[in-house]
């Protein structure tokens, strides 16, 4: 099988807090069109690489290269526009406002018309407001959440919440989406739902780096696996390979009482 | 809930008609009411719900409380009566330049939000409020201190003055309002919009959908304080005189009080938020000083039974699209392929 | 001159930072700036020369407000602000309320005693103090003294009693706290108590150094001391005495300096200043982004 195209390389990096090492020369690769997770105990430090990854805390060591260009210490907002999106491992929707909405603030850096042209309702921001509608539409359509467009978001139960979340992370335009524990919650006909849906994504050539704990859904989707415990690196392969790695599962029932809440 | 969507059924319904007798109303309420006192008095609810639409992009849509909008009232009213006053400029000049001005300090109060956010910035915005204050009372060659600016000109189009008396100030006052609920309407239903009510709802979550939080903010501040500024000029022709006391504390909670009883992110809102709390000091004039008691106790009670305003209720008519998009949408299959892919790698 | 300026502000701050205490402990718990604080230290300073007008004599007279006062802060918790905190509402709504608060109770000093400005009795007079060419009246020094006693029995409460852990633990984690058995609503209530009394005898020491109290005292007042409360940290009992005194000493220095209209704002310009480059005060917290 010949190798994909790198589209996501992360070298060696590490943040501390104080005296605390919370990631500890963390390194991984994900290719185009590839499902990878990060599995760990709790307090292994992974909501950090994601956080590292998307510019809300600074690396302190190594390098994060996407596409090509290093990304690492940028703006949250560029590395959005670079092409990297995720969702929260706590549900972060706007949830005042409706579902639709939530799904056009997601494609809020492809909306190409101006102050100016919104106010004098131009031609040209009626034709990329109609567009931008008509896609999120498209969207929501393709991911059977149309039903829902004129919900509040706040009124969506837990799973489409997710999905939506999803949905809007999608919307931005991103070619890798990350996702902080998306079955986080959630009964197991909404999780098998879920899988589906990843592995629907990952057939329209999505790049997905997930972080999860369900083992049902990281054994089915990944393609590869990395498992972190403590911040550092402890294992990575196929899913078959993890399952059987001795390393792993002792971090799994030797260390999880002893951690403190990951984030 | 379910009144609230029969209710809006019917006006969806039949917007055209209500529409056309809500002009109507306006247009023939000068003659209705027939007192000079009664037509100031709808002018001033006029200027502040102008005030309170300013506020309303700030604290209702972008959820950043500023407890200090009086000081852009301040710089609209005192930039555009100068002007008047000083230079003999006509009024709807004096009155852009106050915006401009105003748009300027709002530059540099929303400056601090990329360091300080919640109370603090609200504290910061009250400080600026009392600023403002300080420099109209001193600045003396210029503002004449605490003397105040007196005889302020009334505004005049082609020689004719617009006045109470021949209701000018009052069409003019309309006018103003409906140009900046247009502008408003405008602004909100666009990605400008979207943004301010995403960053009130997460600012992170925005800051991940790549929205700079820090150019909205300050568009937000901008454009709040031109509105409060073009409330002020009028306010300012509206009074005649005004000193630096018009434009303390009271009025910055005032204005609040105006866009949190509306309801705040709504438009709507303003309306109803200005016309009682602007109107209730006359109407209850019977009431003495128990008038202001009675205003406090309505905010105590307001919060306690209806936090979200009179009008702020959440819409439950569908989202509105255009007859183009709705075209399409008919012609849609929910079967393609998420095709947004495509487009950012073309 | 610059000496005796200093000496007449530091006087002043120490008023400002007793009511500049009653902006942190209530914003310490409750995360809430209450507005209404201007009004309870007018009122306070009001009820004082009520009951000083009923010959309960000086301090009793003081004590009698310092009770009636804090019992109105229990109140205002009560009635006005528990009910928002059990609905969880915004907290825009509860800062509004203390506004709506601040207007009830100023215009119900106003409808009862009347707008205008009444003498209060001068608390001490035994000569002033010449040190130099500094002149320290014996009023200056005792509100030096008796903010300082204050201030300290405040520290000593929040610190080394019991009520004062619960106060702290509130502080940190309502919820958490509530579960170890503290009466959390217990705890706010007392706050509003000890925030009420201080602004009492801030009314009173104030309305002595002027000779003077009415109803709009509070507004301005209390405007200056929250900046106080802000600059030092707010939620932070030594930040409330230093802002306290760089706001006193700012004030009377800028009035006799650049006149009196500077006097009111100079506070703000300070305020303004310092939050842009501490954005969370001089000993105040910062938080860490969660996410």
């Amino acid at each position: 099988m010949a190798e994909k195209e790198v589209l996501l390389k992360v070298d060696n990096i590490t943040k501390r807090f104080g005296g605390i090492v919370a990631v500890d020369h963390v390194s991984c690769t994900v290719r185009k069109g590839e499902v990878v997770s990060i599995i760990g105990p709790n307090g292994a430090g992974k909501t950090t690489v994601f956080n590292m990854l998307t510019g809300v805390y600074e690396v302190d060591e190594g390098e994060i290269i996407f596409n090509g260009n290093p990304i690492h210490n940028k703006d949250p907002k560029e590395i959005v526009a670079a092409g990297i999106s995720r969702t929260f491992q706590n549900i972060r929707l706007f949830s005042d406002l409706r579902v639709i909405e939530n799904v056009l603030i997601g494609a809020h850096i492809k909306t190409k018309y101006n102050f100016f042209q919104s106010v004098f309702r131009t031609k040209k921001f009626r034709e990329e407001e109609d567009k931008k509608t008509a896609e999120a539409i498209q969207l929501l359509k393709s991911i059977g959440l149309d039903y829902r467009r004129d919900d509040y978001a706040s009124n969506l139960p837990y799973g489409e919440q997710r999905k939506l979340e999803i949905t809007r992370a999608i919307a931005t335009g991103a070619q890798l989406i990350l996702l902080d524990e998306p079955a986080a919650g959630m009964n197991p006909q909404e999780s098998a739902e879920l899988m589906e849906f990843i592995n629907k994504l990952k057939d329209q050539g999505y790049t997905i780096l997930m972080i999860e704990h369900d083992m049902s859904v990281v054994m089915n989707v990944s393609d590869r696996i990395y498992v972190i415990d403590h911040g550092k690196p402890i294992a990575e392969g196929l899913p078959e390979e993890i399952a059987n790695n001795p390393k792993v599962i002792e971090a799994y029932l030797g260390g999880v009482q002893n951690d403190a809440e990951d984030q | 809930m379910n009144f609230v969507h029969t209710m809006e059924t019917f006006v969806e319904g039949k917007k055209k008609i209500l529409l056309i007798l809500l002009a109507v109303f306006l247009i023939a309420l000068p003659y209705m009411l027939n007192s000079q006192y009664l037509v100031t008095v709808a002018v001033k609810i006029g200027s502040y719900t102008l005030l309170a639409l300013g506020l309303n992009v700030l604290t209702g849509y972008t959820g950043l409380v500023s407890l200090g909008h009086a000081g852009f009232v301040a710089i609209g009213a005192y930039t555009s009566s100068l002007c008047a006053v000083k230079l003999g400029m006509n009024f709807f000049a004096s009155m852009i330049l106050g915006m401009v001005v105003a748009g300027l300090a709002g530059v540099l109060l929303g400056l601090p939000t990329m360091r300080v956010t919640g109370t603090y910035l609200s504290i910061i915005t009250l400080g600026f409020g009392e600023i403002i204050k300080m420099i109209a009372m001193n600045w003396s060659s210029v503002t004449n201190g605490t003397l105040g600016v007196k005889n302020i000109p009334r505004p005049s189009i082609f020689g004719y003055d617009l006045t109470i008396a021949n209701n000018g100030l009052y069409y003019l006052m309309l006018v103003l309002v409906l140009i900046t609920t247009l502008f408003c309407i405008a602004v909100v239903k666009s990605k400008t919009g979207r943004a301010f009510q995403a960053i009130r709802a997460d600012e992170l979550a925005s800051t991940m959908m790549g929205i700079n939080i820090t150019s909205y903010k300050i568009l937000s501040f901008v454009i709040s304080a031109c509105i409060c500024a073009l409330g002020g000029a009028l306010y300012a022709s509206l009074i005649g005189y005004i000193d630096p006391n018009t434009f303390n504390f009271d009025v910055s909670t005032l204005i609040l009080s105006i866009v949190i009883l509306g309801g705040m992110g709504t438009i709507r809102g303003m309306f109803v938020g200005a016309a009682i709390l602007i109107a209730f000091p006359e109407v209850s004039r019977f009431l003495m000083e128990y008038r202001f008691v009675l205003y406090g106790v309505i905010l105590v009670l307001m919060m306690r039974f209806r936090p979200q305003g009179i009008m702020g209720w959440k819409s439950t008519m569908p989202y509105r699209l255009s007859k183009n998009v709705k075209e399409q949408v008919e012609k849609m299959d929910k079967n393609a392929p998420l095709n947004l892919l495509n487009e950012t790698k073309g | 001159m610059l000496a005796q300026q200093i000496f007449n502000g530091l006087a002043l701050g120490m008023g400002y930072a007793l009511i500049a205490v009653g902006y942190s402990l209530v914003f310490g718990i409750l995360r809430l700036v209450n507005f209404s604080h201007g009004a309870i230290y007018a009122f306070g300073a009001e009820m004082a020369m009520v009951f000083i007008g009923l010959n309960f004599g000086i301090v009793p007279g003081i004590i009698a407000s310092m009770i009636l006062t804090g019992i109105l802060g229990i109140a205002i918790d009560k009635i006005a602000l528990e009910p928002l905190r059990k609905k969880h509402s915004m907290p825009i709504a509860s800062l509004i309320t203390t506004i709506g608060v601040s207007n009830i109770i100023t215009n119900l000093l106003i409808v009862f005693l009347g707008s205008e400005k009444r003498n209060f009795p001068q608390l001490f007079n035994f000569g002033s103090v010449k040190i130099g060419s500094v002149v320290i009246s014996s009023t200056q020094i005792m509100m030096c003294v008796v903010s300082l006693i204050l201030m300290g029995v405040l520290v000593f409460i929040v610190y080394k009693t019991k009520i004062g852990l619960a106060m702290r633990a509130s502080e940190q984690n309502a919820k958490a706290a509530n579960l170890m058995g503290i009466n959390v609503n217990f705890v706010i209530s007392f706050t509003f108590f000890l925030a009420g009394m201080s602004a009492t005898i801030a009314g009173a020491l104030v309305g002595g150094y002027y000779q003077i109290v009415y109803p709009n005292m509070g507004f301005m007042a209390g405007l200056k001391a929250f900046a106080a409360a802000v600059l030092g940290g707010i939620g932070s009992l030594p930040g409330a005495l230093l802002g306290g005194l760089i706001v006193g000493v700012s004030e009377s220095m800028a009035a006799s300096f650049m006149g009196s209209t500077y006097r009111d704002s100079i506070a703000f310009v300070i305020l303004i200043i310092v939050l842009i480059v501490r954005p969370h005060g001089l000993f105040g917290r910062k938080g860490i982004t969660k996410v």
